[in-house]
This record gives C-alpha cells, structure tokens and sequence, in this order.
C-alpha cells in the first residue's frame, strides 16, 4: 500500500518517531492492563533515550518495571510471562545487548511453540535501539537486526518512519508471537504525520511505497527511507525514484517489493546493516526469484562495509550509510 | 495436574505410586532408547524420585513447574499423562507435542509444566516470569524452577533469583544436585560447600534438605510455597540426590565408582519411603507388590499407545511456528502438500 493510501481519511497529527512510540505503548497500556513494559531505566528515569518517557507515572510501577542490568535475565522472564498470560514489553536499550540475552532469544522463545507443538502462546515484544551516527562506538550502535530476521520463529519490524513507528509498536504488542521492534536511534527526532486512531496499526509483513517512481526502486529501511526520499526529490526531474519502506524485515512483503521492481526494471537495498550474508542479500534474493526477467541491471546494495561502527566522527562517517551512498548506487544503475 | 499432598494416608500411597511410576516409566524408556526406537537422547530420573513427587505434593495443582533436561519424573510427578508423555518419546503425533519436542521438551502449559528444557539453567528465568504474570495479574498460584547442581554455576540462573528476589515475586528455586553437572562433580564446579549457600547472596532463606526423603524435600517446599504466596519473595532450596543412570543413557560414567553408586542406592527413596508406609501400617507388602504391578501395567499402556500411536505427517513441520502464518513458510508447506517436498 502507498503510505499516502494509507493515511488517506486519517486524522493525524505530527509528532516525533519517539513521540509516536510512546503514543503506541500508551495506547497498548492503556487498551490493556497486562500489558508489562520492563527493562533497564523505563521506569522513573523514562528510559535512556527517553521513549518511555512519563509512561511509569501514568501507569505506576505494576505495568511499568525498571529491571536489573540483567539481559539474560530480563528477556527471560518476559518469555516465561508471555507463556502464562501477560504480555510483555521488553526493552533492549542498545541492540548489542542482546548477545547477552540471546539464550532465551534463540532457544527459548523463538522455540517454545513450534517445539511444544504449538501449545503456548508467547505474545512478547523486544524493543532494541540500532544504529550508528552518534559517535556511541561499537558497543552501542551496532545494526543486528539480521539475526533476529534469520532466526526461525521470531519476527522483526524496523520502522522508518514515524507512523510506522507507532503502527508496528501497536502490532507487535497485540501480536501472539515474538516480535523485535528495531529503532534506528537517529531517527527519534524525525517527525511525521501520524494517526491519532487509537486501533491503528501497521500490519507486520506489510510494506509501504513512501513515494511512487518509475525508473528505479529504493527498498530502504529506518534512517535510510528518509534519506532516501531526500535523494529522490534531488534527482526529480532526471530519475524518477520509488522508495518502499520495507517495515517488516521477518515476515517480508516480497509482493510489494517485487511489483515495484517489475515496473521500474532497476532496484538498490539500503539497510544500515553489515552487507554480507544479510538483509540486502535476502530482499535481493527474493527479487530476482520472483522478477528476474524484469531486471535492466544488477541489484545494489547500500550498507555497511563489513566494520564495526568506529568511534571518532571521521571514521563512523566513512562506514555509515548514507543518502550520498543510495544516490551514488542510482546513478550507477540508470 | 498435582491433586496429591502427603497429609493423608492416600496421598502418601499416591506420592508412593508416583515415585514407582517415575522409575519404571525411565526403565522402559532406558531400554526402549537402548533398542533404538527412542531416537536422540534420553536422560533418566530414576533415584531422584523422591524430588520431584516430594516438590509437586507440597506445590498446588495450579502451580506452575520449570523443568530440566532430565524432566520425565518432574512430569509425572506434575500429573502429565504417561500414555502422552511416552508417545511423544517415540515421536509420535499424538504426544505432548505432536512428536516435536521429544524427551528433552515435553511441556503442558495448562498443567502448569513449562517445559523440559534443553538448555542447563534456562528455567529459572522462565519461572521468574511466571511469577510475575501471577502477581501481576494477583493469581493464587506460585512457580518452581528445578535446577540442576550444574545450571546453579549459570549467570542467568544468578539473574533469574536476584530478580524474583528483588521483586518479591512468589517463585521457588529448587536444586536437584544430584553430585554430577554431566560428568564433573560438583565439588569442581563451585566453591561453595553447599549450594543453597548461594541464598545469601539474594537475602533469601537457603536450606539443604535429603532428596532421598520425601517427607524433608515436601516440607521445604510447603515451607517455600507459604512464603511466596505470602509475597515475601522466593526461597532456594537444595536438595541432596543422585541419579542411578548416567548422565544420559550410553554415558560410560568413568567418573564414579560402584561403591558410591551402591551407597546412594542404600538409601534408595523408594525404598526408604515404602518402608515408613509399611512401619505406618498404611501398606502391606502384598499391597506394595499390587501397586507395583499396577504401575507396570500402566506403563505397558502407555508403550502400547506409544506403540500404536501414528507417526506425525512429514506435513506437519510447517506447523506451530507462528501463531499465523508467514508466506515465507507457507511457500514451502505449499510445495510439499503438492509434491511431498520433491522440488524443495
């Protein structure tokens, strides 16, 4: 669906990606009362990069927990919550952090239903921060959402903008299954229209045609659907570009990806994670099953370069993709 | 479902039949394993009865339990239906999970059993969050994790008692240190002189209580269960056993000797139980050898329903991933509806 479709005969209103997160989990807590949200400093403090913000004062301590620095732990009592009838929110501060919880991630709840033969439910979000530009070096700033992506029995959404934002939160919270929100932290202060509808979500395995073109398909994700849309108007008039924003990364929307590249012959993937084995090899791959015949070039792929995200700004600038690298990768293929 | 306690004489007869159950429940499946119908691996409760029967008699039948690796007396004692529990062993559709969990993951969330689990300290978090969806949520429930002397040296087993103790949550963590963690003793696993020393660390009551006996290991738990309900948060408790198996069925168990074996078996649960009963006047010997008879019947049924029991279809691997589907799933379960999986 194109995202102006989708707004159409909404009322909205501009906010934040941050200001729209919060609005969806305060929509969630408020709609329902087991709805937990846990981790490190959600609570009184409103969460290190302050999306939780006064959510611990609106809704006290029982639905809003500030936890032990204690991934393992954590992520663990979530999944054993959400298989006796809460639905936990849990947040990740940094996505690094999840290889200190990834035991449960991947052997407990991405395993438990297929394992127990679909006998337990286990309605639980992961919220994680991604991405670098913040100078937070390698430790705070990786992109990992890849991994959750590849893992069978997990799905992962990564919003690029801010109606997305509040849409997938609300989806992966009313969602059965494990849900991994990735937020591009360089992306809260992006502002957007956003419906107020207190039941809108963006469904998961939906993608959203950010801008129509007909001479080359940018398939961005997070930061990269902004700065995509940037390099887009720039070269209006000499290239007519059509960004999707993928939003779903697990389950993928092939459909609208591949629809896209039919009609314009000519794609580039831009994703801020590392480029090998990933994300762009995966959209790329889906592309050419479905499309290859309508192919006028070869698929590129904007990421980054197979580095970790270094400290000092010369260094991360080199490394972090950028609109600069989407409009390089076009003018490459048109 | 756990409907037992051990506060009349019928209950001490049904904890006693339980703990029979258990042991010849793991005998058939040792040998059917041994036989190679029981495919991956199987690891055997027998001598650690009187833990687990002991445990889920002093825990309500709503109460939830997580289980470990070695998690088929934890079901039985649970109330898990034995006829299930071995088709699912033999992999077959009609187990606790349609034959794909297996030994190692039979679980039955609506008994209150989260699971067996593959992973050694993997529980104890699970049960965390049980408890806090039951004080969450102001249930009259309480959750039990059984450890593993091995799983207590785990990080996320610190992180899943500080966090239940901090929060006060109505949750039980009880060690089976059964003196191996796979082949290493315990003694070269921790530094501690006995394991519910740990306790202190969380400001929790710690005990260390015979796991031959039923009476101690049901009167700690009663103990812990109180206190939780109560809300004053969980307690540890460790309880001294052996395992007359080896780690899993095939181990050489170089690592220890007859005699040892031997003197464990002296004190044998059972054993020991059976004759408080018969002191008691509350079973005779002809009685014990009835029930026992009994007990083997039922496992002969619950192998014959084994038995009987279809296998899954090869269909049936797409299922349960999500609570919905996922084209990307759906296009090879498609694939295989048509042709079998041929063009997978």
């Amino acid at each position: 669906m194109t995202a102006q479709a989708e707004l159409d005969g909404q009322e909205t209103e501009t906010m934040t990606v941050r200001e729209a997160i919060r609005q969806g989990l305060r929509e969630e807590l408020e709609r329902d009362e087991d709805v937990l949200i846990m981790g490190e400093d959600v609570g009184a403090f409103g969460g290190v990069l302050e999306v939780t913000g006064n959510l611990y004062e609106e809704f006290g301590e029982e639905q809003v927990r500030d936890t032990p620095i204690a991934e393992a732990g954590y992520v663990g009592a979530a999944v054993g919550a959400a298989a006796t009838g809460t639905r936990p929110v849990a947040e990740l501060m940094f996505s690094d952090f999840m290889g200190v919880s990834m035991e449960q991630i991947m052997n407990q709840m991405a395993k438990m239903r297929y394992m127990f033969g679909g006998k337990t439910e286990m309605p639980v979000t992961i919220r994680a921060t991604e991405g670098g530009g913040m100078g937070a070096a390698s430790q705070h700033s990786g992109t990992v959402h890849t991994w959750i992506s590849h893992f069978p029995g997990l799905k992962a959404v990564a919003p690029g903008t801010a109606a997305a934002a509040k849409g997938l939160t609300k989806a992966a919270i009313r969602s059965d299954d494990p849900v991994f929100v990735f937020e591009n932290k360089m992306i809260y202060e992006q502002k957007g229209e956003v419906p107020t509808d207190e039941d809108y979500i963006t469904p998961i395995g939906e993608a959203s045609v950010e801008r129509e073109g007909e001479d080359v398909t940018v398939v961005a994700t997070q930061r990269l659907v902004g700065e995509s849309l940037t390099v887009a108007d720039g070269l209006s008039g000499d290239v007519s570009v059509e960004v999707i924003d993928a939003q779903s990364l697990y389950p993928l929307d092939t459909e609208t990806i591949v629809e896209s590249l039919r009609k314009t012959g000519r794609m580039v993937v831009a994703d801020e994670s590392p480029v090998s084995y990933g994300t762009h090899a995966e959209i790329i791959a889906r592309a050419q099953e479905e499309a290859f015949f309508s192919l006028d070039a070869p698929i590129q792929r904007v990421g980054t370069p197979d580095t970790h995200m270094p400290f000092s700004t010369p260094l991360e600038q080199e490394v972090l993709p950028d609109g600069e690298g989407v409009q390089n990768a076009i003018e490459k293929i048109v | 479902m756990t409907d037992y306690t051990l506060e009349t004489e019928d209950d001490r007869l049904e904890a006693l039949r339980r703990m029979l159950t258990i042991r010849e429940f793991d005998t058939k499946a040792g040998h059917y394993f041994a036989d190679g119908e029981i495919p991956g691996f199987v690891h055997l409760y027998i001598g650690e009865e009187a833990v687990g029967v002991g445990t889920c008699a002093a825990l309500d039948p709503d109460d939830y339990i997580a289980s470990t690796h070695r998690g088929h007396g934890h079901c039985i004692a649970k109330g898990l239906d034995p006829d299930l529990m071995m088709a699912e062993l033999f992999g077959k559709a009609d187990g606790y999970c349609n034959g794909k969990g297996g030994s190692m993951h039979i679980a039955d969330i609506d008994s209150g059993m989260l699971g067996a689990n593959g992973i050694v300290g993997a529980g104890p978090p699970l049960a965390t969050g049980a408890a806090l969806s039951i004080s969450h949520q102001d249930r009259d429930q309480v959750a039990l994790a059984f450890l593993g002397d091995g799983a207590t040296a785990q990080g996320q087993v610190h992180e899943a008692i500080n966090q239940a103790s901090t929060w006060d949550l109505p949750a039980i963590f009880l060690i089976e240190n059964n003196q191996y963690g796979e082949a290493t003793p315990v003694e070269k696993q921790h530094n501690v002189d006995q394991l519910s020393d740990t306790a202190q660390a969380y400001d929790i009551p710690g005990v260390t209580v015979d796991g031959m006996d039923i009476t101690a290991v049901y009167e700690a738990v009663q103990e812990g269960r109180k206190r939780a309900a109560n809300g004053d948060g969980p307690t540890l408790i460790e309880a001294e056993t052996y395992r007359y198996h080896g780690h899993y069925e095939g181990d050489e168990q170089n690592y220890r000797t007859d005699e040892e074996l031997q003197q464990w078996k002296d004190r044998d649960a059972i054993d020991a139980f059976k004759a408080r009963l018969i002191d008691r006047d509350e079973l005779s010997e002809a009685e014990f050898e009835e029930m026992q008879a009994e007990v083997e019947e039922t496992i002969a049924d619950a192998i014959e329903f084994a038995h009987d029991a279809e296998l899954p279809h090869p269909q049936e691997a797409y299922d349960d991933m999500f609570s919905d589907t996922v084209p990307e799933i759906e296009k090879f379960a498609n694939r295989a509806r048509t042709d079998g999986g041929d063009s997978r």
